[in-house]
């Protein structure tokens, strides 16, 4: 049976993870590469690497960064932030991510998903949606990692992009977003049950039962987190036995 | 010497990778004599079939893939290549194993979705390749057209229809997922893929 995944997130700057905290079996808690290596033994899925590095130039590292994680790790991985060019994800598939996530620049640029998905395949390419519910009780996309509003809905958004070949969604709910009081299930739902692609539950994992709600009632493939995990509220092991008890399939 | 087949297909380098962490040198190439004298020999692929068969028609690694006397190991589009003919783009393919390949139809939108991306269980594990995997361990996969059953099927996952997540045939080797990214049992079966005789 097909398994729900758990996908720990990492934000990298300048080729180091932001917010690092030490684990005990980790030296470099700033070595995105040993964070990513500690996740995957404890049974992560996938792992998705976000740049938030500000500079052209310093998105060398990136791709050093990328070789280096392919060489150490043996799951899957998506890289993304701030990308906006065929070349760039040319370079970073080369040099071993399984995956990309495009956000603003694809929405921007809309045939920069077709033109990925023709080239690369459809799945590697993720297309990160920032949505935000306003007060007229429809969920809108964002950009610029959410300091831009749009007047696009994002199911509309979304279903373009499954329309020009984008594999996967990652929708991160900024009004859940930080709050660990659960994911947005309304919103995951509608897409998860509209759309034929998967779709990656992001922002408010606050416990355990946050995660059997997105998957069993909004349906979602997959669930992303971040402090909960860098900062050890929640283990991987414990939340993946929890999941198996509740009758959510899970890789063990 | 591992030979990792190079044509226009994506991400050979997680395999290179996957390889080294195991300690089995390898090299990628599309030079004909050292694909034939390489040990072993593996043919990747991420990507479209159609395109990928007109290369390698090309460049003729079609005649010598299936010429080949050494253990050869087909991943994802390999396999599917191996096949008889893909369902994707209308694609007569190299015919070691005489098995069709189809796309996955969902019953209903949003009960299955395609392509069918993550960890699933094999089982009726009957090759040399699963030695050490036990029934209902996982492994990644990431495709939209599947290999049906058939005689040379050597694992089955069931996703919409249960299909072949491996076949076997003599000396050709196939499997549907992504060893190389399917963590301990990935390396498992790379490893007895490596130290075949």
């Amino acid at each position: 049976m097909l398994t729900k995944r758990i996908i720990p997130c990492l934000d990298i700057k300048d080729g180091r993870t932001v917010k690092g905290i030490n684990f005990e079996s980790i030296r470099d808690a700033g070595d995105p590469v040993e964070l990513a290596i500690l996740y995957s033994q404890q049974g992560a899925d996938e792992l998705v690497f976000l740049d938030i590095t500000a500079t052209v130039e310093k998105r060398k590292t990136l791709v050093e960064l990328v070789k280096r994680i392919a060489a150490n790790i043996n799951i899957p991985f998506t890289v993304g932030g701030g990308i906006s060019a065929v070349e760039d994800v040319a370079l970073l598939l080369q040099n071993g991510a399984d995956k990309v996530s495009v956000n603003t620049a694809a929405f921007k640029n809309p045939t920069l998903i077709s033109d990925l998905s023709n080239q690369f395949g459809s799945q590697c390419i993720v297309l990160a949606i920032d949505t935000k519910k306003e007060e007229d009780g429809e969920w809108y996309v964002y950009l610029n990692g959410g300091r831009t509003k749009t007047d696009t809905k994002t199911m509309e958004w979304a279903k373009q992009a499954v329309a020009l070949g984008a594999g996967e969604i990652l929708l991160t709910s900024m009004n859940n977003d930080g709050t660990k009081n659960g994911f947005a299930l309304d919103i995951t739902k509608a897409l998860s049950t509209t759309l034929p692609i998967p779709v990656i539950a992001s922002g408010g994992a606050g416990t355990m039962e946050h995660f059997t709600a997105v998957f069993k009632d909004a349906g979602a493939d997959a669930a992303l987190a971040a402090s909960i995990f860098h900062y050890k509220e929640i283990g991987i092991p414990d939340l993946k036995n929890y999941l198996c008890q509740q009758n959510i399939p899970v890789r063990l | 010497m591992v030979a990792i087949i190079k044509y226009n297909s994506g991400n050979v380098q997680s395999v290179q990778y996957a390889l080294q962490r195991l300690g089995a040198a390898s090299v990628v190439t599309d030079d004909e004599s050292v694909i034939r004298n390489a040990e072993k020999v593996i043919f990747p692929g991420v990507g479209h079939a159609a395109p990928a068969m007109q290369y390698l028609r090309e460049k003729g690694l079609d005649k010598l893939i299936v010429s080949l006397q050494q253990p050869v190991l087909g991943i994802c589009l390999g396999q599917q290549l191996m096949c008889n003919y893909s369902e994707e783009g209308d694609t007569d393919c190299l015919g070691i194993f005489n098995e069709q390949v189809k796309l996955f139809v969902p019953p209903a939108v949003g009960v299955f979705k395609v392509p069918h991306v993550g960890w699933n269980s094999i089982y009726n594990l009957s090759s040399i390749l699963f030695k050490g995997v036990a029934e209902n361990d996982f492994v990644y996969s990431v495709h939209s057209y599947y290999t049906a059953l058939g005689k040379n099927t050597a694992a089955t996952t069931d996703y919409i229809v249960p299909f072949s997540a491996s076949l076997q045939k003599d000396n050709f080797y196939a499997v549907q997922f992504h060893p190389e990214k399917s963590g301990l049992v990935g390396e498992t079966i790379l490893k007895n893929f490596i130290n075949l005789p």
